[in-house]
């Protein structure tokens, strides 16, 4: 088993490289380098630059030394010191930025997702049992209306609906008055009065998916033989339907868990930027808005590593389960 | 009696119900994609789905001579213009054709916001092939003919049946024209991804091998990649003064840059399972040249399944165009896409007193909802042989 989990650790490092690298090449992507945008920016904001200050800062991006060995300041920076390089929009190194932002971010991710499960589950669970009845019909057609909104579209509307109907201002995740205040009860109370209404939009961007996947899945076990002896033998259709083919049908779904993690990322990024949430998505639209790159080429890399961990997670989640995979009868794919 | 006849058997069996009598022997003798048709006419989703679809792109087309007016034409007196009342019936109770009432524009005395007002004694009939604002239909023809509108030159009240925005323009031709932008992003992107897609998954299942492993691994990071965040990070790098039709073929580029790996996939696969079977072996043995048996026998024998995963991917673009052109860092105005046009929602005071900007958000809807249709339709037909 360890030896399954080294080696997978293992093929992932090259995966992982390559991703650093891309990023480093959208960090160089926009015309001009760094140094001369940062320096134009200065001067445009009043303030003079010495000659001897900007072969400082060309020193400090490495803009005096060819790609690669930027490249690899540009990395050991991130492994070492965790540094991402510097945003000039928020006047702040970049992992400070993410990281102020992270929690709010995960949180509003976190329980959008449980509120998904919470309600795709037991309808996913309904619509397969009472299969082309009249509900099944409907959830079908809302699913696939469902499938082609995406979320920041329905944000856009209920935040109209909210606005001309209730006149309630939707957005951020602060009021005015504790946007500022260090924390307190109050401002607690005040961030839980503006979080569920992105949790609820995040969480029900990813229904319609789980009750598709929930119908099929269920359409597919309840058809099995076992269903019928459980039948036969005279269990309560409850304890049929919940105790047995819920507990297979629901695999695929406790098996994509292990995706949450780069989607609490980055699962959201127009929605928080339509309601104007203090999270990290907002923020790399920021930056990127003035080409503030850096930003960018953290967001890319963090997300990709998570995925890429994810990843192992999951496959060694499988081989636990799985004594096949484990001794390597199945080739990974 | 080969495996693919006797499929065709027992979907024979299946399927009798549906062929009129006396035709059975037309089924037999049905090549696949008659099977396909067929099967994909059993849809009725899908069919209604691809007349949507045609109409939506016929406006697109003609987008010129379907607008009742310019999209970029600015009605100084009809500022955030509410969508116009049709009438059929006038003040005295008399009916008519279809017409509008002429309306005149004021301010609201505390908000200075335009109110307008209906004056019932003039009414303006709205017809068919009317003369309004000069276009040129392709760049090149030069007319003025309009499919519907109100005729009458400029005196005449114009017929906005999506109102206007902020600044007079009318929102049911921008949609059409950005039918033109939106609806073709995901049609060139998909074209891009289908080269990338057959050309390397053809390479990798073809050749195999440490190639295929390199190609493979390649997919694999790209898969790993954040969608929102990638488009974004590279649509903002584009340079801000390129013209915009060059920002727009990068943009298409950039929506593909992902989307071509699940095709390659496909393509992988179909060409690891064929090279096993009778028929590939049969080929060979009657000393056709590979080249001869990938582009004779494989293609046509995972085509299906390319226009498949195609059809599966065009939503997404869609979706992606309409996206980055909504945050600013797609297209920009002039250009009219229907994510540009959304960009006047990104203030919310604007939608409460305007709500019919929002207008491109069902029209986007619609889009990726038939296009799901289409594609749900044509998976199911493109294996006719599995009932």
């Amino acid at each position: 088993m360890l030896a399954y989990i080294i080696q997978r650790i293992i093929r992932v490092i090259p995966q992982l490289l390559l991703i650093s690298i891309l990023a480093f090449i959208i960090i160089q992507l926009p015309p001009g380098d760094i140094v001369t945008r940062q320096i134009e920016r200065l001067q445009a904001s009043g303030v003079t630059v010495s000659e001897a200050q900007a072969q400082a800062l060309i020193r400090q991006y490495g803009m005096d030394r060819p790609m690669y060995q930027r490249y690899l300041l540009w990395i050991s920076n991130i492994i070492t010191k965790f540094d991402f390089g510097y945003s000039y929009t928020f006047e702040k190194p970049v992992a400070q930025v993410i990281m102020e932002r992270m929690g709010y971010t995960f949180a509003i991710a976190l329980f959008a997702h449980i509120f998904t499960w919470t309600v795709a589950i037991p309808i996913g669970i309904y619509v397969a049992v009472k299969q082309y009845s009249i509900m099944d019909y409907i959830v079908t057609l809302v699913t696939f209306i469902g499938l082609a909104v995406p979320a920041f579209f329905l944000a856009m509307i209920i935040m109209y609906v909210a606005l001309t109907k209730f006149g309630i201002r939707t957005g951020g995740l602060f009021s005015q008055e504790y946007m500022v205040l260090p924390w307190s009860w109050g401002k607690f109370v005040d961030l839980l009065k503006h979080m569920w209404l992105p949790i609820i939009l995040l969480g029900t961007g990813g229904v319609a998916g789980t009750i598709r996947t929930m119908r099929a899945m269920m359409l597919d076990e309840l058809r099995k033989q076992y269903v019928t002896v459980a039948r036969a033998k005279g269990l309560s259709e409850f304890n049929v339907i919940v105790r047995y083919p819920t507990r297979l049908a629901i695999n695929p779904i406790l098996s994509s868990v292990m995706w949450l993690l780069p989607w609490l990322f980055s699962g959201g990024i127009i929605l928080e930027i339509v309601l104007n949430l203090q999270t990290a998505g907002p923020a790399l639209y920021a930056a990127l808005r003035n080409q503030d790159m850096y930003m960018a080429g953290a967001y890319i890399l963090i997300t990709g590593a998570l995925t890429a961990i994810s990843a192992i997670l999951s496959d060694v989640l499988l081989a636990l389960s799985d004594p096949r995979i484990r001794f390597g009868g199945v080739e990974g794919a | 009696m080969s495996k693919k006849t006797l499929q065709k058997k027992q979907l024979g069996r299946k399927t009798r119900r549906q062929i009129p009598e006396g035709q059975e022997e037309e089924f037999y003798r049905a090549g696949q994609w008659q099977l396909v048709w067929w099967k994909f006419r059993r849809h009725k989703l899908a069919q209604i789905a691809m007349v949507v679809l045609g109409i939506l792109y016929f406006i697109a087309i003609f987008a010129e001579f379907v607008s009742p007016h310019d999209p970029l034409h600015r009605f100084k007196d009809y500022l955030s213009f509410p969508p116009t009342a049709i009438h059929i019936r006038d003040a005295e109770g008399r009916f008519h054709t279809p017409f509008v009432y002429g309306m005149k524009m004021g301010r609201d005395p505390n908000t200075f916001r335009p109110i307008y007002e209906e004056n019932s004694s003039i009414i303006y009939p709205i017809g068919l092939f009317v003369r309004g604002d000069p276009y040129k239909l392709w760049g090149l023809i030069p007319s003025d003919v309009h499919l519907f509108g109100v005729g009458g030159g400029d005196e005449a009240m114009p017929l906005f049946l999506m109102g206007t925005d902020t600044i007079g323009r009318d929102v049911l031709s921008r949609i059409f024209y950005g039918a033109r932008i939106s609806l073709s992003v995901g049609l060139i992107g998909v074209a891009i991804s289908f080269v990338l897609g057959l050309l390397l998954g053809g390479i990798s299942g073809f050749f195999g091998g440490v190639v295929d492993e390199i190609i493979q691994r390649v997919i694999e990071v790209i898969t790993t990649l954040p969608t929102i965040p990638l488009f974004m990070a590279l649509a903002a790098a584009l340079p801000r003064e390129w013209p915009q039709l060059r920002i727009y073929f990068a943009t298409t580029l950039i929506l593909s840059i992902l989307g071509w790996t699940g095709l390659a996939r496909t393509v992988r696969g179909r060409l690891l399972s064929m090279r096993e079977e009778d028929f590939v072996l049969a080929a060979r043995l009657d000393g056709e040249s590979e080249a001869a048996i990938i582009a004779r026998y494989m293609i046509p024998g995972f085509l299906s399944y390319i226009i498949v995963s195609l059809t599966g991917s065009l939503p997404g673009m869609i979706l992606g165009e309409t996206s980055l052109s909504f945050l600013g860092i797609g297209l920009n105005p002039p250009t009219i896409s229907w994510g540009v046009m959304l960009q006047d929602a990104q203030d919310i005071m604007n939608v409460a007193h305007y709500p019919w900007i929002l207008w491109p958000v069902p029209v986007v809807v619609l889009a990726v909802l038939m296009f799901n249709f289409l594609g749900d339709g044509l998976r199911d037909a493109a294996d006719p042989y599995v009932s």
